[in-house]
């Protein structure tokens, strides 16, 4: 009996101080929008997606457990190496080859009573807009930058307009050494990732000429092995980077034209980097930008204080580097980013009529103003005005009505004008018949 | 208890399947800005494209006849694949004849800068094919993929033009044999 309330009490003052924080308001909060007689059972309903479960995802989906969040999916295609138990504590030597999405959720459920963590062990490209659409809130402690244009992009194209619940916040971690960053999206209301892709430094390319012919450093040598010596002489069918024997086919023939040059420091580890672009990993980084976003989604979800991303700053920067620095700032919203500042807007169109009179309404149209526009839908061409070639492949679309073209309700088109250097409108197609 | 299991999954099948069919195709950022840099083409009187499926407008050809130059009188052909990143990355381009040129080498690979290390976003489709005709105008020996190509030029300019009038022919220049590309 002692026992049992004795775990009882325990359970509850897991919960005490966190209650507090959350249920009542503090000198920050905003009165009008918080409620904090519901706000614990609000969270603990909250569908919350982490994507990622590697050196920032364990981090986040501990936090977020003890955060007051009760439904959290999570989705990781890796599997354990042995190398990520150094810093991804959810992982034992047992668990080297499992999944991490499934290994992770299977620890924090253990761990915090109460909380449900779906694993799924895939790509985010393997789901559709359906499968994102059922949560309130996106996490992610990714370590590519393709992986998140995806998901951003994914998330930007979900919104409709007129409902509210399409509207999903994503706070991104990303990490990379001694610094990192945590930022918040309000996909359409706030720059995107898209918008932001300037803040990631791109991988400093070397000429080709330079691999070719003449070049200076270790790096080059290996970059020639990859690039050149791989296609010439295609010693296993596909190149796989994680395959020991494939980095040290390159390595050996990085060093030989190392040695030709006289350049020293082509290593095996340096090969291995070089190939993979290997960024080095840091405990203590991940679990500060962890912490900084489940902070943002405690705050997001509760309202008990005012959350990066609206309407001023929504990125903070984090330096370890030279002692600890951090600045929070707001990135801006650009106006020709393809993914947020491009849309599809409604456009309503009589699906008998042919492709030149809607060509044709264009110019008319007070949203479009185009007099030579150049239409095209996700893998088909309908009318191309330049250059020549083209323009005379697509002219018998013309007199084809947009039924006969394979157009349908809801579809996007996009339509350019050289008119405009600047104007690439999309429309989605409403069909009316006048 | 095995049927229910196998009666569920194809529930979920056809479910999906019909998610599949209700989804409209949305315009990606990379067509929407081919098809912008096509319409924005000037091509002149030296240039033409080809596009082998005009549904797909990411992979075309472009043909180059130089007008003036020491390749005055060819006829060169780059085959276009621009990835789905397109603008963040460069289109690739390859020369689909064996020539005879400093910086495009025989595996048609060409060195401009813009292709690769010195590609931004704001480059267009327009900004490479003028930098590909400028390669036939001023062919750089700076810059070598053909070494001896470059060598040659280097050493002797007379030389080099009459090697690259012996190529365009399909002869061969110093034992490798090059495709005709005379129209």
């Amino acid at each position: 009996m002692d026992a049992l309330t004795g775990n009882i009490t325990s359970e509850q003052d897991r919960w005490k101080y966190l209650d507090k924080i959350r249920t009542r308001p503090g000198p920050n909060t905003n009165r009008q929008v918080f409620d904090g007689s519901n706000v614990v059972e609000y969270m603990s309903k909250m569908r919350v997606l982490v994507i990622g479960a590697g050196g920032l995802g364990c981090e986040i989906l501990k936090n977020l457990s003890m955060s007051g969040f009760r439904d959290i999916h999570v989705i990781d295609m890796d599997t354990i190496d042995v190398s990520n138990l150094n810093r991804q504590f959810l992982f034992r030597q047992a668990d080297v080859g499992k999944f991490k999405a499934e290994v992770a959720a299977e620890f924090v459920m253990k761990r915090v009573k109460g909380v449900k963590i779906t694993p799924y062990n895939c790509k985010i490209q393997d789901f559709d807009e359906d499968f994102y659409m059922q949560f309130q809130l996106v996490v992610c402690g990714l370590d590519s930058i393709e992986a998140r244009r995806w998901i951003n992009s994914m998330l930007v194209n979900m919104v409709d307009e007129e409902v509210e619940d399409t509207y999903k916040p994503m706070i991104d971690g990303g990490t990379e050494g001694f610094k990192g960053q945590a930022r918040v999206i309000l996909p359409t209301v706030t720059s995107c990732i898209e918008c932001q892709l300037d803040m990631h430094a791109p991988r400093a390319a070397v000429p080709l000429c330079t691999l070719a012919s003449i070049p200076r450093q270790p790096e080059h040598c290996i970059e020639w092995a990859h690039v050149i010596a791989w296609e010439n002489e295609k010693p296993f069918p596909k190149l796989d980077n994680d395959d020991p024997v494939h980095i040290n086919w390159l390595y050996q023939k990085a060093l030989l034209r190392a040695r030709e040059f006289n350049i020293p420091g082509v290593t095996y580890s340096l090969t291995q980097g070089v190939v993979k672009n290997i960024i080095p990993a840091i405990a203590a980084t991940n679990s500060v930008i962890a912490a900084a976003c489940c902070n943002e989604a405690l705050k997001i979800a509760s309202n008990c204080a005012p959350f990066l991303g609206f309407p001023d700053n929504n990125y903070m920067m984090y330096s370890g580097n030279d002692s600890i620095y951090t600045y929070t700032f707001k990135h801006e919203k650009k106006d020709d980013c393809p993914v947020c500042g491009n849309l599809a807007r409604e456009l309503t169109v009589d699906p008998t009529w042919t492709l030149k009179e809607l060509v044709d309404s264009f110019a008319t149209r007070p949203e479009a103003q185009l007099k030579k526009p150049s239409i095209r839908a996700e893998g088909k061409t309908l009318y191309m005005q330049s250059p020549p070639g083209l323009e005379l492949q697509t002219r018998p679309n013309l007199e084809k009505t947009l039924v006969d073209l394979g157009l349908e309700e809801r579809q996007e088109i996009g339509v350019t004008d050289p008119a405009f250097a600047t104007v690439m409108f999309k429309f989605k197609l409403k069909f009316a018949i006048k | 208890m095995l049927k229910i299991w196998s009666m569920k999954k194809e529930q979920q099948k056809a479910e999906n399947e019909g998610a599949a069919a209700g989804k409209k195709k949305k315009v990606t950022a990379a067509q929407l800005r081919v098809q912008k840099d096509l319409s924005e083409l000037s091509l002149g009187l030296t240039m033409r494209t080809e596009f082998p499926d005009p549904d797909d407008i990411l992979s075309f050809i472009l043909y180059i006849t130089p007008d003036e130059g020491m390749y005055n009188g060819g006829r060169f052909s780059f085959s276009f694949n621009i990835p789905p990143s397109f603008p963040h990355e460069p289109p690739k381009v390859l020369c689909r004849e064996k020539i005879y040129h400093p910086n495009i080498d025989l595996e048609g690979k060409v060195c401009l800068n813009i292709l690769r290390e010195d590609w931004k976003p704001v480059l267009n489709l327009n900004a490479v094919i003028v930098g590909l005709q400028f390669l036939f105008l001023e062919p750089n020996a700076s810059d070598p993929l053909n070494k001896e190509a470059a060598e040659d030029l280097r050493a002797n300019r007379e030389g080099f033009k009459r090697n690259v009038k012996i190529a365009m022919s399909g002869g061969a220049v110093r034992g490798e044999v090059y495709e005709r590309v005379l129209i």
